[in-house]
């Protein structure tokens, strides 16, 4: 049976990047934008997957959104799409794009692709949840979700196994986070985590008796929770920060905690969820004798274990809790998935994240830790 | 390369059934003594001999077959496994899958060899018993270490063993509460990992930089909670460590123990050991670098070595001479124990003493040399495929082996190491081995040419694999598709083998799940 | 060539003409260049002291010879020594295939290069399950005592408890093996290893003592029949029912070669069976023919915390065709609960080739036979000894084909004895009056198929004389 893949391109993706702004979202900066000779980067982005796609035609059914969201690339690269809904040609808007994954999820695609950046992440998140399998081209200006592959080519062969070979693929879940470009342009970055979608990725499946696969993410995510509560100290108090990593935790105490906020845990109950920044300072002076730890995890595709997607955390917060008292917890997979690049800290206080900088231990597994080096 | 023509080869194919489907009711493989008339009058019958509750009711359903198509079914298995002696073993690196010399077959399976039981009084096993002690001298030599025990049935067994005289050794002292900590390396075998986590302790894995193991990083973790770090040199990458008795320093600064991984010791004997690089214990794979055969995975035999500080935690018996005697020393009262039944995989211990009798100090000397001089000639054939690589360390020689990518490859085909694997089966060449998860080195393949290997077998070997590279770009279908001269053909779908309805591991469990 | 040149026909490029094209090729002047990565103070100076290399075959195999004759076998000598390993017929079939080039050189392979490496362990999985009555067997491990050991860890893992029972009686050096692996109690996620007593009349597993050292802390309770000492354990059925109403699991270890005439405990819902191949095709090699095996149900939670390797038969793209992978190759990081995983290594797969030759030739009816002679012979010795004065077989419980003599009455020790008998070419029973003092002078004696009536009377002659 053919495997039907759906296509979203935002067309104006990666337009800011060039002329140095630092995003296209949004309808002023978009003209900002073209005004400074901007072309668009992910139709470009998007064929160079598709041209790679032409090898499984026969084996796919392509449905996409009319003219520049799809077809056009499609067509392009000799494949004949489905092509579903309107648009209005060169005044395409997010709107469109939320439209567009909707209208594929029902025509039932396995698995959805987009082309653009954290923006475009966010609109097929806000309509689709997690709900249905996606992965990313790259073709926004900076990209910190890490639903997108990292390259066009490297999203293809994803593709292309998740068509041909499925027992190749595993899913895992990867964030929708995206920076308030407003905030970016006046050099003020703030990352938000948004939430969370399945991806596939390459599981190296093997043959040979001697070695065995890259094992699930969740696997690690359960080992990893049975070592941190294996550890857990009565008397202290854990914020318990964003993530699928640190969620398992929460799972496993069977607590009801939060994905994408902070939440405190003591003595494996739980005293309040969704912290705020300002919360997390109330109940640190209301708790001065009780030692608190911080267990965070990274986030997003850069490796920020601080400062993206938990701004919540502050600096006065990590100070009052004390270096020493952050377990940072991480999937092997997760940090393969880094390149050797070192884990990042932007907390906002740069003397902070100075401090933050060096070796730590990372907990990846039961009685397992890894060590790592952290970077501003 | 130039010159070399791949083989027409083809496997043997003979669509060979399971043992459990052949066969006709009442034929017989063998027949075993029968009872004398005598014992079976004065014993009675099996109904008096056996308890009612431990009767077996139903007979085995096992099949029933004569002896000549009983030798031809398992004649054809082998027929239909390459191994390593028709194979050219290039591929399966960190093995080092060397030539097992038959004359030392011939001695193991002698009566003196296979016919002795281990309890026999210690005056009837001094043959034995000599080989071992002898063989533990020559080890002692190449390592640098006091004293070896030859009891771990393999390699990580003896890793293991390390971590439990590690325990051994801290709970004396009375440290064991809070020396809990084990320290590898991200490029030292898994077991190493592995065995100390089954013995209790934490682990702790360092990163690499540049493909070295990070030394700011062990630095950073050393602290009175390490017991132990287990690392190997050098590591799977084939770099060499150039400051390894920095490693062993700190941890010894710290407290810790320093156990040395030298399952593959090939690339270094007589060239470098343990005892000048800071190690309190190492061990040899008898099966890698001192050619017992590899048996489809086993018997192995790890030979473990510590110096005098540790030794009297060794595993009971460990061989001693006393005037012109040899003795299995059982009393030992600080040892850790028993680990294995008896004494070992002595088999293995004889093919290794007389693997070593054969060499010499100038052979095990050539053996070192060559096996180097062999990677480096691989390398230099590899490095000419488009889609080959290798990371970390440019410019830094690599010593018996490589972990290779073909991560380019990949990127520009969407063929890679797993696809290239099935392709180059069909060159009659043993397949290759990727590398220990996680693959740290994307799409990896790790070749150890050591010095069992000629110039030729190596030149086929590149050959076949730039063949399949080749074919990965201009016939990508062929690839795709591989194997297509083996026995059988592409498995259909691994994931099979994930999902418990459909997976058998056994022929009673297929034929119920697959309603036969 | 050269003073220093030495050439060996294991080493095909140490002829000096291929090693230095070589060198040329790879443009360095020697290999000691690649060596200059190795700091001056981490280089090994001087020769090894090692002698000199023996380099015809002639010579080296004279050598070997001569060191190895001072062995004595059990050929020359008249064998009743058991305990874990034991002496059997090897079927000539067994010895060719298993020293085929292909199987005793090979490694792990591929499924499609090595495919009838893994059909053979796909088959000798298969014949095994038959054997003892269960659908699930894994690679084997070291032997007999690291099977129960990772049984044990594997019950641990699946109930989440820390204790297991353990029958006093099991050989000390598997009992010692067990402790290993069950570790030090400072570890965090040590096995505490809880001894049961026994009838000091039958010699069978004590149920009462079970019953009160059973608990909802108990992980698994182990059993063996034949037990260490030969007993024939009939109390399986009730130690499993007992186990479960309590939530612990059953594991059985059993001498394999008895499960022709005696029930398997895969028969009565034991959940996992150990024990060893050694008596299935392998010589005993002085102990190096040991190989542990692991047998469990077919449940998903077994073979998840089952560290060792498991393969499936599979579908190719050609029907009808055979082949086999590894299951579920990322279960050995699965998550563990509280423990720490075990690992998994080069073992002793040659023997799983060997015991699949051993069961096909045997089919059912060998398989019976062979049974049958061993347990007839045995009685017929344990009858012959205990005629004599002073000496009695310890335990009322039949036994298979182990049995234990208890001398203490003779006034004669086990070391006199044995020592008498060696004079006679008889390699007695083992001495277990150190393992077990308050047994008093007790000797284990196997008796086997291999043993002929003439055999046994001459054991019975010779015992007569010392006694
Ligand atoms: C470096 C190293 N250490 C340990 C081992 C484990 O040895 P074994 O397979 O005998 O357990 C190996 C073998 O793969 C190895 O290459």
């Amino acid at each position: 049976m053919k495997k039907k893949i759906g296509l979203i391109v935002n067309p104006v993706a990666g337009m800011g990047g060039r002329v140095g702004l630092k995003g296209s979202d949004g309808k002023k900066i978009h003209k900002m934008a073209l005004a400074l000779g901007a072309v668009p980067v992910s139709p470009k982005r998007t064929c160079e997957a598709l041209n790679v796609l032409s090898g499984i035609q026969t084996k796919i059914e392509l449905f996409t959104y009319p003219a520049e969201m799809g077809q056009d690339e499609a067509v392009l690269c000799g494949l004949s799409p489905n092509v579903i809904g309107s648009i209005q040609k060169g005044k395409t808007t997010p709107g469109d794009t939320i439209k567009a994954a909707r209208d594929l999820e029902k025509t039932g695609v396995d698995l959805l692709v987009f082309t653009g950046g954290d923006g475009t992440a966010r609109n097929i998140y806000d309509a689709v949840s997690d709900r249905l399998t996606v992965i990313g081209i790259p073709g926004g200006v900076k990209i910190h979700s890490g639903v997108y592959a990292a390259n066009p080519v490297k999203a293809a062969r994803l593709i292309i196994d998740f068509v041909t070979s499925p027992s190749k693929i595993a899913l895992q879940t990867a964030e929708v986070m995206d920076i308030d470009e407003e905030m970016v342009r006046q050099d003020k970055v703030s990352a938000k985590l948004y939430g969370y979608m399945k991806i596939p990725y390459e599981r190296g499946l093997n043959q040979s008796s001697k070695a065995g696969s890259n094992p699930k993410d969740e696997m690690f995510q359960d080992e990893i929770a049975l070592d941190v509560i294996h550890n857990m100290d009565p008397k202290v108090i854990y914020l318990v920060s964003a993530g699928t990593t640190t969620k398992a935790i929460m799972d496993k105490l069977k607590l009801e905690g939060t994905l994408l906020g902070i939440d405190a845990v003591k003595n494996k109950q739980l005293i309040s969820a969704d912290l705020n920044e300002s919360a997390i300072l109330q109940l640190l002076a209301r708790e001065p004798e009780t030692p608190f730890n911080i267990i965070t995890t990274v986030i997003g595709r850069q490796g920020y274990i601080f400062g993206r997607g938990n701004q919540q955390i502050s600096p006065a917060v990590i100070r009052r809790v004390g270096k020493e008292n952050v377990i940072v917890i991480a999937t092997i997979n997760k940090i393969l998935s880094l390149n050797q690049e070192p884990f990042l800290v932007d907390t906002g206080d740069p003397e902070l994240d100075k401090e933050l900088e060096g070796y730590i231990r990372v907990t990846t597994g039961f009685g397992k830790q890894h060590i790592y080096n952290v970077s501003s | 390369m130039k010159g070399i023509k791949l083989k027409k080869y083809h496997a043997p194919k003979y669509d060979e059934p399971l043992i459990m489907e052949i066969g006709v009711d009442g034929r017989r493989g063998i027949m075993v003594p029968q009872v004398d008339k005598e014992i079976d009058d004065t014993v009675g019958t099996l109904e008096d001999l056996i308890p009612a509750k431990s009767q077996r009711k139903k007979a085995p359903a096992l099949p029933e077959i004569d002896q000549y198509h009983t030798l031809m079914h398992f004649l054809r298995l082998s027929q239909m496994t390459l191994g390593m002696e028709t194979g050219i073993d290039i591929g399966e690196g960190t093995c080092t899958m060397k030539y097992s010399p038959k004359v030392n077959e011939e001695l193991v399976r002698s009566p003196q060899m296979a016919e002795v039981h281990p309890l026999q009084p210690e005056k009837t096993l001094q043959g034995i018993l000599e080989i071992a002690y002898e063989l533990r001298n020559y080890l002692k030599a190449i390592s640098g270490m006091d004293e070896f025990c030859f009891q771990t049935g393999g390699g990580a067994h003896a890793t293991y063993i390390n971590a439990c005289i590690t325990r051994k050794y801290f709970q004396e002292r009375g440290e064991l509460g809070t020396r809990n900590e084990v320290i590898t390396t991200q490029f030292t075998h898994p077991c190493n990992a592995a065995t100390p986590s089954t013995a209790g302790f934490r682990v702790i894995i360092l990163p690499h930089k540049n493909g070295y193991p990070d030394l700011d990083a062990l630095k950073s973790v050393v602290s009175e909670r390490t017991a132990a770090i287990h690392m190997t040199n050098p590591e799977d990458t084939g770099l060499y460590n150039p400051v390894v008795d920095e490693f062993t320093k700190a941890v010894h600064d710290a407290g810790g123990l320093c156990f040395y991984d030298q399952a593959n010791a090939n690339g270094i004997m007589s060239v470098a050991r343990a005892r000048e690089a800071g190690f309190d214990a190492c061990h040899f794979n008898l099966h890698k670098t001192f050619s017992s055969p590899h048996g489809c995975e086993g018997p192995a035999a790890g030979a473990y070595g510590c110096t005098e500080a540790l030794a009297a935690y060794l595993p009971v018996p460990v061989v001693t001479k006393l005037s012109d005697a040899y003795h299995l020393d059982f009393d030992r009262p600080k040892s850790i124990g028993k680990v294995r039944s008896f004494y070992g995989n002595l088999p293995a211990v004889l093919r290794a003493y007389a693997w070593i009798r054969s060499m010499g100090p100038k052979g095990i000397k050539t053996t070192a040399e060559i096996s180097i001089l062999n990677n480096q000639y691989l390398e230099h054939l590899l490095s000419q495929i488009d889609g080959i690589s290798y990371p970390y360390a440019e410019g830094k020689p690599r010593f018996e082996q490589i972990r290779y990518s073909m991560a380019k490859l990949k990127e520009e085909t969407g063929l890679g190491s797993h696809e290239i694997q099935n392709r180059i089966v069909d060159f009659g060449i043993q397949s290759y081995w990727l590398s220990h998860h996680p693959y740290v080195v994307p799409e990896p393949f790790t070749p150890e040419p050591c010095e069992t290997y000629s110039k030729e077998d190596i030149e086929y070997w590149a050959t076949a694999i730039e063949q399949a590279c080749k074919e990965a770009r201009e016939t990508p279908e062929i690839i795709e598709s591989a194997p297509h001269n083996q026995a059988i053909h592409q498995i259909k779908d691994f994931s099979q083998a994930e999902d418990a309805d459909r997976w058998a591991i056994t022929w009673r469990a297929y034929k119920k799940k697959t309603k036969k | 060539m050269k003073e220093n040149d030495f050439i060996h026909p294991y080493i095909p490029n140490s002829v000096p003409e291929v090693r230095d094209e070589m060198l040329r090729a790879v443009g360095l002047k020697s290999v000691y260049d690649v060596y200059s990565e190795i700091p001056e103070r981490l280089r090994f100076k001087g020769v090894l002291d090692i002698p000199e290399a023996i380099q015809s075959e002639y010579a080296l195999k004279r050598h070997v010879e001569q060191v190895l004759g001072k062995n004595k076998t059990c050929r020359e000598y008249l064998n009743f020594l058991g305990a874990g390993c034991w002496q059997h017929y090897v079927p000539a079939v067994v010895d060719e295939i298993v020293n085929r080039s292909e199987f005793l050189t090979a490694y792990c392979g591929a499924n499609y290069s090595d495919v009838g490496k893994y059909q053979a362990r796909f088959e000798f999985n298969s014949l095994m399950a038959e054997l003892l009555d269960i659908d699930a067997v894994s690679n084997p491990i070291y032997d007999w005592g690291d099977a129960a050991g990772r049984a044990i860890r594997m019950a641990s893992r699946i109930t989440g408890r820390n204790e297991v029972l353990v029958p006093k009686l099991t050989c000390p050096d598997r009992l010692g093996e067990i402790r290993q692996l069950c570790q030090l109690e400072e570890m965090s996620n040590a096995i505490a290893v809880i001894l049961v007593a026994h009838d000091p009349e039958t010699g069978l597993l004590d149920l009462n003592d079970l019953n009160t050292k059973l608990s909802d802390a108990t992980a698994a309770v182990y059993y063996e029949t034949p037990s260490y000492l030969g007993l024939i354990e009939d109390q399986g059925e009730e130690i499993t029912r007992m186990a479960h109403k309590k939530g612990a699991l059953s594991i059985g270890g059993v001498d394999p070669i008895s499960l022709g005439i005696l029930c398997p405990p895969g028969s009565y819902g034991a959940d996992l069976i150990v024990g060893d191949l050694q008596p299935l095709g392998v010589h005993m090699s002085a102990g190096g023919g040991q190989s542990g095996f692991i047998a469990f149900r077919d449940e998903e939670i077994f073979i998840a915390e089952c560290p060792l390797e498991i393969y499936s038969i599979m579908d190719t793209v050609e029907e009808g065709e055979y082949a086999f992978a590894e299951v579920r190759s990322d279960r050995t990081s699965y998550g563990s609960r509280d423990k720490g995983k075990d690992w998994v290594g080069t073992a002793s797969g040659l023997w799983t080739i060997a015991s699949a030759v051993y069961l096909s030739l045997m089919g059912p009816k060998g398989m019976k036979e062979i049974g049958e002679v061993i347990i007839k012979n045995s009685k017929y010795t344990q009858n012959l000894i205990s005629s004599l004065p002073g000496v009695s077989i310890k335990f009322s419980q039949p036994h298979f084909k182990e049995f234990l003599v208890d001398f203490s009455a003779s006034g004669k020790t086990i070391a006199q004895i044995n020592a008498a008998l060696l004079q006679e070419k008889i390699f007695g029973g083992k001495d277990i009056s150190g393992e077990y003092p308050e047994l008093g002078e007790c000797a284990l004696f196997c008796v086997t198929e291999i043993h002929t009536k003439e055999d046994l009377n001459r054991l019975y002659l010779a015992l007569k004389e010392i006694v």
